[in-house]
């Protein structure tokens, strides 16, 4: 059974090399759907895996929250002349407050944000002074160039160290060795613990982006605020700024993956009774997972619907050829069915030969939509994913599409009358 | 009318066998009312003008075509009562046909040709290569295996024919104007091959119009407007 089954591949192999220009020529219709399909798949695969990434890359069990200034207190601060001080923001309270009330957070980091300028011997460099602590490392994962990350008795010891990102680190002490320097922050001395690779880099086909330029400086939290307090001075042409924040930055990690967004909703609501004005910013990088997700799918569905018009007209141009070939080997029916053949043998015969071209095509197609995605990333700088549903999917398609467009013409081969087949010329 | 060979107990057996073909608006009786009994191994030439209806009486007996009324009984088995897929089961099973124009399938080589209704049967591919080799051989083309009939002689290309008439051992074979593509000297061949092959028991049937090919067979039955005008032999 199985090895008759051979033989009629076989033997519809055979049929179709007799007509070899003809059957590549119908066989170009499916390489072309099918290498099409791929290549868009891959496309929309692409340009989606890219921002998913990204999203990923902060977490999908984390909840961001951030310190703005609210629009109300922009206002109010802006007509009256001389210095004012806008106070806005998350306050250590509120991030003892997640902490402790909800069951669904595992933890919470916060994060102090200070401008101070760097200096280490002749070179200086404005920093971006992270107050943070040791779990920071853990949530956002920075692979470790040099040295080591803050650790808990950092943290406890108050120890004055720092923790550099590569692209600081770099110009700073580009002449000399790096772990162990002692940099001078805003007039306080740390000393250099590590380096972490700075956001952004290392990346696969992230080419476009350029390395994160920010140059930040980790350490330890309640040092930060010893020794910075929470009031900021800036003195820019002429106006002088005071802002006074106590956290710009908490990101808490929930437990599981499934109450983020629930967790998401209780902290915002209850920020909202603790402050009067909108004075923070929430981000759930789940939801814009989720978001980005179903546009995603919706892209492909796009492309692969317009893809799938190319392959349609594969199709019909199978069908095409084959009930021309039908027509043409009339007289060969004619002889099979005198000799004794069944019906659903001609139907087989004729099926088998449309697989075979359509699947053959498929191949090549699929060949030729991996080849593609290649050139666009080479040419246009374009990130492309190939998935195996995006090549199993077509694969099945071009099958499908042999069986379907080879039916009507196979059948139509089945119908042919043998006493008016011998007799055709 | 000769009504001696509608009795008996022949292979092949007609009764009161009428065909109706409706060509436009007229009815035209191709076979008006015929019955016949050819016994097993006889060896029978159908003779008549064109128009007398032996190609219909051919189609019919080669299970090709179904009567419009009457009866067809071949090995005792009623015709009529089968359906397609059982017609060319009977076909493969019970036939050989042997054309005027060969009717071989021109893209398949010699060898795959004579092999056609092995694989019908569903043999396996070595024996059934074995057994159309042998069956070549015994036509006289052994080392014709794997041409191609556009490369053969008309000679040739009947002898490829008539290998695979045999090839699924029939009780019947049915040839149609077997020497109308051939000359002289090549139709002779031809029919003393197929002679052999009633001389090896098999029942044969030809249709022809010419009295020296139908020479060859010992019973002759001659048609006329759709009826058995007279038998010899």
């Amino acid at each position: 059974m199985r090895q008759a089954f051979i033989r009629d591949i076989q033997i519809g192999i055979e049929n179709l090399l007799l007509h070899k220009l003809r059957s590549f020529l119908t066989m170009l219709g499916v390489v072309f759907g099918v290498g099409s399909v791929v290549a868009m798949l891959s496309v929309g695969e692409g340009a989606s895996k890219d921002a998913l990434d990204q999203i990923r890359k902060v977490g999908s069990n984390n909840i961001i929250v951030k310190s703005i200034k609210s629009v109300e207190e922009e206002s109010t601060a802006t007509p009256t002349r001389g210095p004012s001080v806008s106070v806005y923001g998350i306050t250590y309270r509120d991030y003892e407050r997640i902490v402790s009330t909800f069951e669904t957070v595992n933890r919470a980091v916060p994060v102090k944000e200070i401008r101070k300028e760097g200096r280490l011997g002749d070179n200086s460099l404005e920093l971006r002074v992270m107050g943070t602590t040791p779990e920071w490392f853990e949530l956002v994962q920075r692979p470790v160039l040099a040295g080591r990350v803050m650790i808990p008795s950092d943290l406890t010891h108050q120890s004055s160290i720092v923790v550099l990102t590569e692209y600081g680190a770099r110009r700073l002490l580009a002449t000399r060795g790096t772990i162990g320097q002692n940099l001078t922050i805003g007039g306080s001395s740390f000393r250099v613990v590590g380096i972490v690779q700075s956001e952004g880099e290392g990346e696969t086909g992230s080419d476009l982006q350029l390395p994160d330029q920010e140059m930040d400086a980790y350490i330890p939290i309640d040092l930060a605020r010893v020794i910075y307090g929470d009031t900021n001075l800036d003195i820019s042409g002429g106006d002088i700024d005071i802002t006074r924040v106590e956290l710009h930055q908490v990101i808490v990690e929930v437990d599981d993956i499934k109450d983020v967004e629930i967790t998401a909703d209780a902290i915002k609501g209850m920020l909202e009774k603790f402050h009067e004005h909108k004075d923070y910013e929430m981000s759930v990088p789940l939801a814009l997972l989720r978001q980005a997700e179903a546009t995603k799918r919706t892209f492909n569905v796009v492309l692969g619907s317009i893809a799938g018009i190319s392959l349609l007209v594969g199709g019909i141009g199978i069908m095409n050829i084959m009930l021309a070939s039908v027509t043409e080997r009339t007289r060969e029916i004619g002889i099979r069915r005198a000799i004794g053949a069944k019906r659903k043998q001609i139907i087989t015969q004729f099926l088998i030969e449309t697989v075979v071209l359509s699947t053959i095509g498929g191949i090549v197609g699929i060949g030729v939509g991996v080849f593609i995605p290649i050139l666009i990333t080479l040419a246009a700088g374009m990130p492309t994913v190939v998935t195996a549903t995006s090549i199993m999917l077509p694969l099945c398609i071009s099958v499908g599409i042999g069986i379907v467009f080879g039916l009507y013409p196979a059948a139509r081969a089945a119908e042919v009358d043998p006493i008016i087949a011998l007799r055709h010329e | 009318m000769n009504n001696q060979i509608a009795s008996g107990n022949g292979v092949i057996r007609l009764e009161e066998a009428r065909k109706i073909y409706t060509v436009g608006s007229q009815a035209v009786n191709a076979l008006n009312g015929v019955s016949l009994s050819f016994e097993k191994g006889s060896f029978w030439a159908i003779m008549g003008p064109s128009g007398s209806g032996k190609s219909t009486m051919m189609n019919i007996l080669g299970c090709l075509d179904r009567l419009t009324s009457g009866h067809y009984l071949l090995e005792g088995q009623d015709v009529g009562d089968l359906d397609d897929d059982s017609l060319s089961e009977f076909r493969l099973r019970h036939l050989g046909f042997i054309f005027q124009s060969f009717n071989l399938i021109p893209q398949l080589t010699v060898l795959r040709n004579i092999e056609l209704p092995l694989y019908y049967l569903g043999w396996e591919q070595r024996e059934s290569e074995e057994h159309a080799s042998e069956l070549a051989a015994s036509v006289g083309l052994e080392d014709r295996l794997n041409h191609r009939p556009t490369e053969l002689s008309g000679g040739q290309m009947q002898r490829v024919a008539i290998a695979r008439a045999l090839a699924n051992d029939p009780q019947i074979i049915l040839a149609d104007e077997p020497t109308g593509n051939l000359d002289t000297a090549t139709g002779k061949q031809i029919m003393e091959l197929i002679a052999a092959l009633n001389h090896r028991g098999k029942t044969i049937i030809i249709v022809t119009h010419e009295a020296h090919i139908a020479e060859y067979a010992r019973h002759r039955l001659h048609m006329k407007d759709g009826v058995i005008e007279k038998t010899e032999g």
